[in-house]
């Protein structure tokens, strides 16, 4: 048994970092100190709300809908029923609801974006490649996005790409049509307290027939204590368009709570293709409370791919709603759950017309005691003609008292679906890793080389660049899994 | 040129000992065979020198150049150069061979240096044309769902090209079709030399038609009995383990 060492205080070591403590700490566990102009304190009231909608100067219905999502909020309960009692630790009277910097309008070029922000970008290992790569990067520092560079060529195809609350402001029409249309306000509880104080996130609209060829790209990072992050995507993609978003996330530690709760709405119409690409590395004690779901019209495919490391407790179950005739989804989904941590993650697959077709595979790792959970529904009515699922789960356990549990619900009703699931647990055998260990790995390479194995085929999924990531990531969490 | 020194070593699972005052010295260059019936201790032997946690070792001492190595996890043990041939090589789910035998490499370099990928691919190209294993064999996963063969042909891809300065070689030739019989002891036999002990485990005499070793050890009920040249082999052969046996109670 070797004892998890403490991280290095210089930088320059190579010394191991100690994941327990909080995943790839020498990158990502800092804060700096940042000036806030607006801020409207700890705890939620209908001041909060207006306090909000002033400083964003948001219409009426807006402020109105606001309004209308507190109280949904506040009526509703925790879900402890089904989900987990660790809920009501959260303290929503001491949380920060809205931090801002005042800089309304995101920065559209790099040398405007001020140098605290670009010193956390640095340290974060952000830029380089993703800087470049990107056609636009909207990175969303505290509420408001602070660098958004929408490449020309993206904007030439007629896409629009900035955050929800300038699209609020520049394009209302088209916002509000499709706005809370995928996931009302009620859905949940942490949707209507999302719908209530959401501030930044993006929105992207993306004409007929156009085919995005970059992957638009989205860093979010938390950095304020106690500061809850809620923002709001809406993606809408047009008859026969094409798009790729990606979004990928880090944030400081801190010694108390943070809230992440955010809501994602997709559109894809008829023909159009979506694909929703997350890779989440939350620090320890974030909790990330995620409402995703993606409307696909006829023959529209909506495909999420999330990996979810980190956090403290993670509840997010992507799902889509396959609406028109022909229409297709998928769920791509890997999650990690490190000692504390707690991954409950899953898929929805809701089938309402003919010939709709739904794939989910969910691979989990739980190492030490952390603990993994696969919850999914599959809904195909009795009505509909030629429905086909295939779920597969698969989890990995680490350690003996790392813990999964599989919560598949999966109706389908009529004569003429297909669907398929399977489940499997499975150990990293000592075999193995001796067998390993004999041509020279270490034990905890050994672990992380038959993570990796066990994911890799859902890794390649990802862009090269995340995966590259994702890798590094899983080594980093499996240093100290061992002995 | 170093050796591994094997002083009367006792290996238990559990409770239950199984190899009791085993004395052997290997020097680079020399092969030694042991062979014996079924549940003599061959393979326990071999997988207690390589560090396999189920295997305690109650006594005696393994020596590398007089330096003990017992108190080395087996990953140090196979940096130090031990390579243990597994007679059931263990399955490595989505890990592909060209990444596995890399990972290895690489762990065998100092902090901070890289594995020249160009240079690591012509090498393992050569080997596997050399063992006659399919190129496309890089990107499947390590054993998974080998043949037989294939797995035998994967354990001596990876001995070539990670260079041990000792191999202990489990029933290598257990489960071989007469081509892969031939295919494996020339992969073999290619790798003897100056910088190699090898140590062959088997059952039969067949694989040392192949590769002769130098020395013949006769291993029963946890020690070695008898200890010969090649023409021992024979002589099993001919009279059968029996023979050991009744010798032994002779005596």
């Amino acid at each position: 048994m070797k004892p998890p060492s403490e991280p290095e205080a210089t930088p320059a070591a190579p010394a191991p970092v100690n994941p327990l403590a909080g995943l790839d700490q020498s990158v990502s566990d800092f804060s700096y100190d940042v000036k806030y102009d607006y801020d409207a304190g700890t705890g939620l009231t209908p001041a909060t709300i207006d306090y909000i909608s002033s400083v964003k100067k948001e219409a009426a219905w807006i402020r109105e809908f606001r309004h209308h999502a507190l109280k949904v909020f506040e009526s509703k309960p925790l879900p402890t029923h089904w989900a987990t009692k660790d809920l009501e630790t959260l303290d929503f009277s001491k949380i920060r609801y809205y931090l801002s910097q005042g800089a309304q309008k995101p920065k559209r070029t790099w040398e405007e974006v001020p140098d605290d922000i670009k010193r956390t970008f640095e340290r974060l290992g952000v830029p380089e490649h993703e800087r470049k790569f990107l056609a636009g990067v909207d990175a969303q520092f505290d509420s408001e996005s602070a660098y958004s560079s929408i490449k020309e060529v993206v904007a030439k195809q007629g896409v629009i790409f900035m955050n929800s609350t300038e699209a609020l402001r520049e394009h209302p029409d088209l916002f509000r049509k499709w706005f809370g249309k995928v996931i009302p306000t009620s859905d949940n509880k942490f949707s209507a307290l999302n719908s209530a104080v959401f501030s930044g996130g993006s929105f992207i609209y993306v004409p007929p027939g156009v085919k995005v060829a970059h992957p638009l790209q989205a860093y979010f990072r938390i950095n304020a204590e106690n500061f809850g992050q809620f923002e709001r995507t809406l993606i809408i993609v047009d008859e026969g368009a094409e798009l790729t978003y990606m979004e990928g996330c880090t944030a400081p530690k801190f010694s108390t709570s943070t809230l992440h709760s955010a809501v994602v709405e997709l559109v894809a119409m008829k023909d159009a293709k979506i694909q929703y690409i997350t890779v989440q590395n939350w620090a320890p004690n974030v909790y990330n409370l995620v409402t995703k779901r993606g409307l696909a019209h006829e023959n529209a495919e909506i495909k999420w791919i999330d990996c979810n490391i980190g956090s403290h407790l993670t509840m997010k179950y992507p799902g889509v709603v396959l609406k028109g005739r022909k229409a297709r989804g998928e769920v791509v989904s890997i999650a990690l759950a490190n000692d504390g941590q707690h991954q409950d993650t899953g898929a929805k697959m809701i089938h309402l017309a003919d010939e709709t077709t739904s794939t989910i595979i969910s691979k989990s790792i739980s190492v030490g005691q952390g603990r993994s959970t696969y919850r999914g529904v599959v809904r195909i009515p009795k009505h509909l003609k030629g429905c086909k699922n295939n779920t597969e789960c698969d989890a990995l356990l680490i350690n003996t008292n790392s813990r999964t549990d599989t919560y598949p619900a999966i109706t389908v009703q009529g004569q003429t679906h297909a669907a398929q699931h399977e489940a499997s647990v499975s150990k990293v055998s000592e075999e193995m890793i001796f067998y390993m260990q004999q041509r020279g790995l270490t034990e905890a390479q050994a672990m992380s080389l038959a993570v990796n194995g066990f994911v890799n085929d859902l890794v390649r999924q990802f862009p090269m660049e995340y995966s590259v990531e994702l890798k590094r990531l899983i080594d980093l969490e499996m240093e100290g899994s061992v002995g | 040129m170093s050796a591994i020194e094997i002083k009367d070593l006792h290996v238990a699972i559990g409770d239950k000992p199984i190899v009791k005052g085993l004395s052997l010295t290997i020097k680079q260059g020399e092969v030694h065979a042991i062979m014996g019936p079924n549940g003599t201790g061959k393979s326990t032997f071999s997988k207690a020198i390589a560090g396999h946690p189920d295997y305690t070792i109650t006594q005696g001492d393994v020596l590398i150049d007089g330096q003990s190595i017992l108190a080395l996890e087996p990953d140090e043990r196979a940096r130090a150069g031990i390579f243990l041939a597994f007679q059931y090589p263990c399955e490595i789910p989505g890990v592909s061979i060209a990444n596995f035998i890399r990972a290895a490499m690489q762990a065998r370099l100092k902090d901070g240096e890289e594995l020249d990928a160009t240079g690591y691919y012509k090498q393992l190209y050569a080997q596997m044309d050399s063992l006659k294993i399919d190129r496309k064999f890089t990107s499947r996963a390590v054993n998974d769902g080998f043949s037989g063969g294939e797995k035998k042909r994967c354990e001596i891809l990876q001995m070539a090209m990670l260079k041990p300065r000792f191999a202990f070689m489990d029933e290598t030739d257990s489960g071989l079709d007469i081509d892969a019989l031939r295919i494996v002891s020339e992969g073999i036999e290619h790798m003897r030399g100056p910088d190699l002990g090898i140590l062959l485990i088997t059952h039969y005499q067949r694989l040392l038609n192949h590769i002769v070793p130098d020395f013949v050890h006769v291993m029963y009920d946890g020690r070695i009995v008898k200890s010969g040249d090649k023409s021992l082999a024979l002589e099993l052969e001919a009279k059968g383990y029996d023979w050991v046996k009744t010798e032994l109670a002779a005596s």
